[in-house]
C-alpha cells in the first residue's frame, strides 16, 4: 500500500492591469504634482480625500474637484510597539488618522517629529513631503505628518471622525 | 406563488473601458434604471448584487460597489458571486417573503484588467483541473468539438454568429454588430480549433441593473410589467468529463420547472455560437416560432457577472414595450454551460 497523499501544491498567478477610475486616477495625478485633490459630492457637500466612484452616503456622482490643504488635524493615532516582519522604522511610532483641512475623510499617515507619549488627539500637524524627484502617483509621496506647533483644534471640530 | 414583474431595466454601453471603476460605471445605470420608476435606491426594499472580484483582481469590489447604490441609513443587502441573474433570483425568493414589495437587482464586471480566460480558469475543480490552466475559450471549444462530431455543420455556428451580428445592429449598447456574410465567416482562420474568433465572446466591462416589483406595486410603476411566471436554476455535475457537453441537461431541467412553453422571443446566454444551438436545443425552442436574441445575445457583449442579468433585462423591456406576450430568458455559469437559469416572462 503506498502511503497517501497528504497535499498538492498548485501555483496560481493572475496579472491585472488596474485602473483605478477617473476620481482616483486625478486624485494620482495631483500627487505628482505635490497637492492632494478631492471630490466634493454635489448632494451633502462633503469632500473625499481620496475620491473613489461616488459618494457613499447619497449615492451620486462627484461633481466638482477640491484641492485641500496639506495641513489637518490629527483626530486619533495608534502607538505601536510590536515587532513585525520588514519593519523599516524604530519602535515605537505613531500611526495616525489626518483630517486635511477641506476634507470630509480622514487619512491614514505615519507621525513623526515628536516623542510618541506626546502624540494627542486634536494635535495639529502638516506633511512632510519626499524631495519633489521622488514624487510618484502615490499618496506615500507625504512621508509622514509633524506638528505645526498651532494650539490644537477643539474636539468639537473633528469629533465626527474619531 | 406572489407575482413579481421586472418594471425597469438599464444597462450600460459595453467595451473595454480603460477609464472607469465599477462605481463610476454603476452610478449611471442605476439612475437610469431608477428614473421611470419615481422611487430611489432608499425605497427599495430590498437590494442584491452579482459579481466576481476576481474579474478586476480588486478585493472586496462587491463591497466597494455599494457606494454607487448609497446605503446610508443603512439598508437590506445582499450579494452572489456569481451573475446578476441569480442575484434577481435571490430578490425573487426574497420578494415571496411577502413583506416587501421592490426589490434592485444590479450586477457589475470589468473583465478588461485581467486575462479573463485564466480568470475563469478559478472556478474549476482546484486538484486535477485549474491546474492545468484550461482556459475558458479552450473550454469552449472541446464542448464545441464534442458538439460537431455529434452530428452538426460548422454553418450552424456560422449562421448564429451573422443573426447575433445583424441583430446587435439594433442594440445601441453591443460591442459587436454588423452585416455579415456566413460564407466569409467559415473563411476566417481557426482560433482555438474549431472555433473561429468570432464564435467566442469580446471582452467587455458594463453593468446592469433590474427594478423588480410585486402585484399591484408593479403596475403602480409600470403601464406593462413583465411578469415572472416561472423561474428555476440547475446545475450539472463538476467533472467535464462526466456529462454530455453536447447538450444541457440542467438547461433542460430549469426550462421544464419554469414552464417554457409558446415563447416569442428568447435572450439565451450563450457566449460561444455552439451554446446557444445547445441551449435552444436544450429548451425546445424553434426559430420558426421563437424569436432567438433580438439583442444579439452575448456573442455582441459579453460583460461576464451581467450578461444573464441583461438577458432578463432584454427580454423584459421587449415584453414590456409589446413585442411580445411570452418570453424566455436564459443566464449560464460556470465552464461549459455548468449552471443555468431560466425565467419565463409574460406582458399580462
Amino acid at each position: 500500500m503506498s502511503d497517501p497523499v497528504t497535499g498538492i501544491i498548485t501555483p496560481i498567478r493572475l496579472d491585472y492591469t488596474y485602473t483605478p477610475g477617473t476620481s482616483p486616477s486625478a486624485f494620482l495625478r495631483g500627487m505628482k504634482d505635490g497637492k492632494i485633490l478631492g471630490r466634493r459630492c454635489p448632494s451633502c457637500g462633503k469632500v473625499y480625500v481620496p475620491p473613489r466612484g461616488g459618494c457613499p452616503m447619497c449615492g451620486v456622482e462627484f461633481a466638482e474637484e477640491v484641492q485641500v490643504s496639506d495641513s489637518g488635524t490629527l483626530v486619533t493615532f495608534a502607538v505601536v510597539n510590536v515587532n513585525f516582519a520588514n519593519r523599516v522604522i524604530d519602535l515605537p511610532y505613531v500611526s495616525g488618522e489626518v483630517l486635511f483641512d477641506g476634507a470630509d475623510t480622514t487619512s491614514m499617515v505615519l507621525v513623526q517629529g515628536i516623542a510618541a507619549d506626546e502624540v494627542r488627539m486634536g494635535m495639529r500637524v502638516t506633511a512632510h513631503w519626499l524631495p519633489r524627484e521622488e514624487w510618484d502617483f502615490t499618496f506615500a509621496n507625504i512621508d509622514y505628518v509633524e506638528p505645526t506647533g498651532e494650539p490644537d483644534a477643539d474636539y468639537a471640530s473633528y469629533k465626527e471622525h474619531v | 406563488m406572489r407575482d413579481v414583474a421586472v418594471v425597469s431595466f438599464a444597462q450600460s454601453a459595453t467595451r473595454r473601458d480603460q477609464t472607469r471603476n465599477e462605481v463610476e460605471i454603476l452610478l449611471p445605470v442605476l439612475r437610469e434604471a431608477m428614473e421611470p420608476t419615481g422611487l430611489t435606491t432608499q425605497d427599495m426594499g430590498f437590494t442584491c448584487s452579482g459579481s466576481s472580484d476576481y474579474l478586476a483582481g480588486q478585493a472586496f469590489a462587491f463591497v466597494s460597489a455599494l457606494d454607487a447604490v448609497g446605503p446610508w441609513p443603512p439598508i437590506q443587502e445582499s450579494h452572489v458571486e456569481m451573475d446578476g441573474a441569480w442575484a434577481l433570483y435571490e430578490a425573487w425568493v426574497r420578494l415571496q417573503h411577502g413583506d416587501i414589495d421592490t426589490a434592485l437587482v444590479y450586477a457589475f464586471g470589468k473583465s478588461s484588467p485581467g486575462d479573463v480566460g485564466r480568470v475563469l480558469s478559478m472556478q474549476l475543480d482546484p486538484y486535477v483541473v485549474a491546474p492545468l490552466w484550461p482556459d475558458a475559450v479552450s473550454l469552449a471549444a472541446l464542448q464545441a468539438r464534442s458538439w460537431l462530431e455529434a452530428g452538426h455543420s460548422e454553418k450552424d455556428l456560422a449562421r448564429v454568429v451573422a443573426r447575433s451580428r445583424r441583430n446587435a445592429l439594433g442594440n445601441p449598447h453591443a460591442q459587436l454588430s454588423g452585416d455579415v456574410d456566413e460564407e466569409a465567416l467559415l473563411d476566417e482562420p481557426l482560433y482555438a480549433d474549431p472555433l473561429r474568433k468570432h464564435d467566442c465572446p469580446p471582452i467587455s466591462d458594463g453593468a446592469a441593473v433590474v427594478v423588480l416589483a410585486a402585484g399591484d406595486r408593479a403596475r403602480e410603476l409600470c403601464d406593462r410589467p413583465a411578469w415572472i411566471r416561472g423561474i428555476d436554476h440547475r446545475i450539472d455535475v463538476q467533472a467535464l468529463g462526466s456529462r454530455d457537453l453536447t447538450t444541457s441537461a440542467s438547461t433542460r431541467l430549469a426550462g421544464q420547472r419554469a414552464g417554457v412553453r409558446d415563447i416569442d422571443l428568447a435572450e439565451l446566454h450563450a457566449p460561444f455560437s455552439h451554446q446557444e444551438l445547445i441551449v435552444a436545443e436544450s429548451l425546445g425552442l424553434e426559430e420558426s416560432r421563437t424569436t432567438i436574441n433580438p439583442s444579439g445575445g452575448a456573442l455582441a457583449s459579453n460583460p461576464v457577472m451581467v450578461a444573464g442579468l441583461v438577458r432578463i433585462g432584454e427580454a423584459a423591456r421587449r415584453i414590456s414595450a409589446g413585442e411580445g406576450d411570452r418570453a424566455v430568458a436564459h443566464a449560464t455559469s460556470g465552464p461549459a454551460l455548468q449552471q443555468n437559469l431560466v425565467c419565463v416572462l409574460e406582458g399580462t
